[in-house]
């Protein structure tokens, strides 16, 4: 009977379950260093006797288990370690740059949704005529292209050749809205084309789909104007994979923003997360790692329950 | 494909670009220090000095085509030498990730039960990770060296391969043809050999295409962050990095290697995009 | 007599196909009158569904329009502009297709779908449109009229969702219904309830109609006219009376024989031993529902057992289950003599041998990738180790069995009609020379004409070869044609068996009687006298 609730519980519980293994294989991280994490720290000064109240201090001597547990509670709780190139909290050093991530991925999607929604339409409507065709290879080129080269041609049209925006994009707290917007144009741009390329050519493929089906024939066929078989007949059974592929989109612009914030010098979660990378940083890679995973399971899981709830067959039950 | 030429032929042109794009770079990459102009790692000039676009550059003998890069080497030779690494590398990676992901994905397909079962929900649970911020935990931990770097590369991207040849093998195995085999009592491997693989390969080709290219544009990605095949080994990826800070005062040579990855990521887009619609009408089952 | 309804002159339609427009309607003409309805009936590929859909000015991706001219009440549908095409779709002409599951949209309920055509052309206001639907629903006898259409389409069974699409059909009082195929995907016991109600509609507001179907006894039950396609071109036209009766061309006395069956079989054929013998199998598909109950069927050596059921009978679980790839639950398969393991995958390679398999859609059943050589070839090299030569004769061979020849040898399935990859996918049983050969469902994918081909090759193949057949289908009329026993089966029951002439003359068991009595039969009058006496008896 209740098909839809255990559908979506069921979700949860992967998602959930996703979410643990991730942790775990977080935890692993730290722990298939060679050598340790004390003596990461300590580097060319380990001796004996320091390693080893390190260790004491920071509880390497427990059984694995007993740490992940703990090292689980700091996470859920908010503490999230010190930074071993910094010293400082990493709670800090990500709440100011975890936003500047959202915002950015914010304003992209602002300007991709409704454009990539639009191009997908059009070129549906416009079906293999050169509108269709010129999408298309338009499309296939900006998924083609390093996310790299797209930003370095902005910026030498933008910002080089025109100045109308920065290069680098330097942000703060204390900027007004419209600095802030400024300063994130090229970034929010480039991935803005990048993600409007996935998106639309699967908003197109969804939409074909639902197009191609023998009920929107028979609507044609019952005399309806193209207009009302695209909104009341075609639209309510697309509903669900465009919104899938949105959703997807975002936990893609998300993650997609690492290369991009580091061509623009953006202070993004991504650009910090490079940084602890080449540094070997481990407890902030390990910090970022797991907001960027949940980050993008959470929105997955969105995406999932919302094209179950949005699907007109499961809607009413039999 | 026992019509392949007849069909290249007719092909539409873009697949014909497709085509004589990744022959030019497969070209370079196998003759590179035959046609390369310079040593991989050699000073020829001074820092950024432009190519053959820019009448005052400076002049050297062999010219330097496309200019020189931040240190003063030639691009042209760089680009040459990238092509292998970058190219070669990201081939190997690709043909490891089939290997590991095609065999678990036929395995699973054709013996299904609980080796089916825990094989694709672990992948399940690897894919719901973004690749990109795995890889670079992974990295954190391992270092970067580059047998590192295609090992775990191409196990992150079996998982995608071991779901699409998990799901073609099921797709053939359901057939009833598989099914007369079975009956007629041939062995497991008569039957993959013989009627399963050949009516996956057409897709299978296709998604090579796909994943050399995300593979591709991966290893250029992590080279461009720093993180991937590492200097003074000549690759596009790190070519962009080094070369990066010119771009704010209007040096278009950063853009060069990127544009390079772009033409052949779009090469093999074009061709695969026609061989997909060359085999959609041949692929099995309705 | 006044201006007809409906008339279509010199039409042609081409389709796009391998990089060339070619036509798949040539020259066809008819006129249709008021009240009247014109039967068209072809094998597939014979155009008659875009012809159907070009009576309503459409056409469907992929195909064009390249001359004629159809005129509906005046108005040249080729012609006409878009809008006033739309203003006749749904109010004046309305279409039912074949399968209402995909033409219902799932996101509406079945009465908002069928009271749009209504609202939106302006013939009536949604209260009154409410009311009409429920009169149609009750006059298609579908259950419940005042709140069914309250439903969502995957809420209702198939055959009273293609009801419920005569309704939407019919909501307008259209003066032209177009019927593409509508009983095609239905069992027979559903066809005839369908059939019966869409003759009782569309009397009861005198609609005229275009019926297609490939199926001459369905379409001799409706028609008050019948014209016959072949290949895109009319064969011939006439009153179903006449067509019925007495075709004048070979093609449609061809299409009316087919029905009447082949010769009768000998009957007193000596008794033989048993090939097969199923023993008191049951078997289900997971845990819960039970697909085989109790099921003890018997095949004699040399003849043809029938096992004819509707789908969800269990009749292709059986095969299943003699194949080895269903284990039963209980009971036991004995196969010459000798207790059979369950799973194929335990049996030795000779019995392997002896119990071959012929499936439904030959186009899954042969590996596309696979030269008919290689095909054929596997089980002479696999059971009895021919060398290249040998094998090559013997394939050679094969193929003049089957009435192909040696140039097939290097040929892929995708080069070959239906009916010959059927026939090769018999060559290929044959190759491991069986004792007996199951046939699923071997001849519902293919047309009449070819159906019959292939029942004649295989009747003429045991009369030679002594091989026995399980011979599973849905269609009484093959049952007729090839069997020496018939086995019915019903929710995985056995309901009776018995030679053919046991079965097929009364007393019956019920479900045997309702089964028999709604093959439709090449009379005009069929319907008519089967609906009066289900009436009369109850």
């Amino acid at each position: 009977m209740d098909r839809l609730p255990t559908m979506i519980f069921k979700r949860l519980a992967f998602g959930v379950l996703t979410l643990v293994i991730i942790s775990l294989i977080v935890f692993w991280g730290v722990e298939a260093l060679p050598g340790d994490l004390a003596q990461t720290i300590l580097g060319q000064a380990a001796t004996e006797e320091n390693t080893a109240a390190l260790r004491a201090k920071l509880g390497l001597d427990q059984p694995a288990y007993v740490r992940y547990l703990d090292w689980l509670e700091n996470v859920l709780t908010g503490n999230l370690g010190e930074s071993l190139a910094s010293g400082r909290p990493i709670s800090e050093l990500l709440s100011a740059r975890l936003g500047n991530t959202f915002f950015l991925a914010g304003v992209s999607a602002v300007l991709a949704v409704p454009l990539a929604l639009f191009l997908g339409v059009v070129s549906v409507l416009y079906r293999d005529r050169w509108v269709d065709k010129f999408i298309s290879i338009s499309t296939l080129s900006a998924i083609s292209f390093p996310e790299f080269f797209i930003a370095y041609i902005l910026i030498l049209w933008f910002s080089v050749e025109y100045q109308i925006f920065p290069s680098f994009s330097r942000i703060s707290p204390d900027m007004t809205l419209w600095s802030k917007l400024n300063a994130v144009a090229l970034p929010a741009l480039t991935l803005t084309l990048i993600s409007v390329a996935h998106m639309m050519r699967l908003t197109r493929a969804a939409i074909l789909n639902v197009i191609s089906a023998p009920y929107i024939e028979m609507a044609l066929l019952k005399g309806l104007s193209p207009w009302r078989i695209v909104v009341r007949h075609a639209l309510p059974n697309a509903l669900s994979p465009v919104i899938n592929v949105i959703v997807m989109n975002l936990a893609f612009m998300i993650v997609g923003s690492v290369v991009i914030e580091v061509v623009f010098v953006y202070p993004g979660l991504g650009q910090l997360l490079v940084d602890a990378v080449s540094n070997r940083d481990v407890p902030v890679v390990q910090a970022s790692v797991l907001i960027f995973a949940s980050a993008y399971v959470s929105l997955n899981l969105l995406a999932d329950v919302l094209s179950i709830v949005t699907n007109p067959k499961l809607r009413n039950p039999k | 494909m026992h019509n392949f030429w007849p069909a290249l032929i007719r092909a539409p042109m873009s697949a014909k670009i497709g085509i004589l794009i990744i022959a030019f770079n497969l070209l370079a990459a196998v003759f590179a220090p035959f046609i390369a102009p310079y040593g991989e790692t050699q000073t020829v000039g001074a820092p950024w000095e432009n190519g053959f676009w820019d009448a005052s550059a400076p002049q050297h003998n062999p010219p330097t085509l496309l200019g020189t890069d931040h240190i003063g080497r030639d691009i042209l030779t760089r680009l040459l030498y990238g092509a292998r690494n970058t190219i070669g590398i990201a081939l190997v990676t690709t043909f490891l990730a089939f290997a590991v992901g095609m065999s678990l994905g036929f395995l699973a397909a054709t013996l299904r039960g609980w080796v089916d079962q825990v094989l694709s929900r672990s992948f399940e649970v690897i894919m719901a990770i973004p690749t990109l911020i795995f890889a670079l935990m992974i990295l954190s931990v391992l270092g970067t060296e580059i047998h590192v770097l295609i090992v775990v590369i191409a196990l992150l991207d079996s998982t995608r391969v071991f779901r699409i040849s998990r799901a073609i093998a099921m797709d053939v195995e359901i057939m009833e043809y598989v099914e007369v085999s079975k009956l007629r009592g041939e062995g497991l491997w008569w039957i993959i050999r013989r009627e399963i693989m050949p009516n996956t390969l057409p897709p299978l080709v296709a998604e090579f295409g796909l994943r050399f290219c995300f593979v591709f544009l991966f290893i250029a990605a992590l080279s461009f962050l720093g993180l991937g095949i590492q200097p003074p080994s000549a690759d596009w990826g790190s070519m962009v990095r080094e070369n990066a800070q010119g771009i704010a005062f209007g040096i278009v040579i950063p853009l060069i290697p990127a544009a390079a990855i772009a033409f052949l990521t779009v090469g093999v887009n074009l061709v695969v995009d026609w061989f997909l619609q060359l085999t959609s009408s041949i692929r099995p089952g309705r | 007599m006044s201006e007809p309804l409906l008339s279509m002159t010199n039409f042609v339609a081409e389709g796009y196909q391998d990089g060339q427009w070619k036509r798949i309607v040539d020259a066809a003409s008819f006129s249709l009158n008021k009240g009247e309805v014109l039967g068209l009936i072809g094998e597939s590929g014979a155009g008659k569904s875009t012809l159907g859909i070009a009576a309503m000015g459409h056409v469907r991706a992929g195909c064009r329009i390249a001359g004629g001219s159809i005129i509906f009440d005046g108005i040249d549908l080729i012609k006409a502009p878009e809008k006033q095409l739309r203003e006749l779709r749904g109010s004046r002409i309305a279409y039912v297709a074949q399968s209402a599951a995909a033409s219902f949209n799932p996101a509406h309920t079945i009465m908002q779908q069928v009271v749009e055509a209504p609202v939106v052309h302006g013939v009536m206001d949604l209260k009154s449109a409410e009311i009409k639907a429920k009169d149609l629903f009750k006059i298609l006898q579908l259950p419940k009229p005042e709140t069914f259409g309250n439903r969502y389409p995957h809420q209702v069974s198939g055959g009273q969702l293609q009801r419920a699409m005569v309704a939407m059909a019919m909501a307008c009082s259209p003066d032209l219904i177009i019927f593409d195929e509508p009983t095609t995907a239905l069992d027979v016991t559903t066809q005839i309830e369908v059939l019966g109600a869409i003759r009782a509609a569309i009397q009861a507001y005198n609609s005229a109609a275009l019926y297609i179907t490939h199926d001459l006894a369905v379409v001799s039950q409706i028609a008050d006219r019948i014209m016959v396609l072949r290949h895109g071109r009319e064969v011939e036209t006439g009153e179903a009376r006449q067509i019925i009766q007495n075709p004048k061309e070979e093609y449609t006395r061809a299409l009316v024989s087919v029905h009447h069956g082949t010769a009768p079989k000998l009957v007193g054929l000596e008794q033989t031993a048993n090939i097969l013998d199923l023993k008191n199998l049951s078997a289900s598909y997971g845990v819960g529902v039970k697909v085989l109950d109790d099921v003890s069927i018997s095949i004699p050596k040399g003849r043809t057992v029938a096992l004819v059921g509707e789908s969800g009978s269990g009749k292709s679980t059986v095969a299943r289950v003699i194949a080895g790839l269903l284990l039963a639950n209980q009971g036991e398969i004995v196969f010459d003599g000798q207790s059979l393991t369950q799973s194929y995958k335990d049996r030795p390679d000779d019995i392997l041998r002896r119990i071959q398999m012929i499936y439904q859609m030959p186009d899954v059943a042969l590996n596309p990738r696979m030269k008919i050589r290689d095909v054929i070839g596997r089980p002479l090299e696999f059971y009895f180790d021919m060398a290249a030569d040998a094998k090559e004769r013997r394939v050679s061979e094969l193929l003049l069995q089957i009435g192909l020849s040696d140039k097939y040898l290097d040929r892929y399935p995708s080069e070959l009609s239906g009916g010959e990859k059927q026939r090769i996918c018999i060559a290929r049983a044959l190759a491991a020379e069986p004792d007996i050969i199951v046939c699923d469902e071997i001849t519902s994918a293919l047309d009449p004409l070819v159906a019959e081909g292939i029942l004649k090759l295989l009747q003429n193949l045991q009369d030679n070869l002594k091989v026995s057949y399980l011979f599973i289908t849905h269609d009484l009329a093959t049952v007729k044609a090839i069997s020496d026993e018939i086995v019915v089966m019903h929710r995985g029951r056995v309901v009776e068996q018995g030679t053919r002439a046991q079965v097929l003359s009364p007393p019956h068991h019920s479900y045997t009687k309702l089964l028999l009595s709604s093959v439709p039969e090449m009379s005009p009058d069929w319907l008519t006298g089967v609906l009066r006496d289900r009436a009369a008896g109850g």
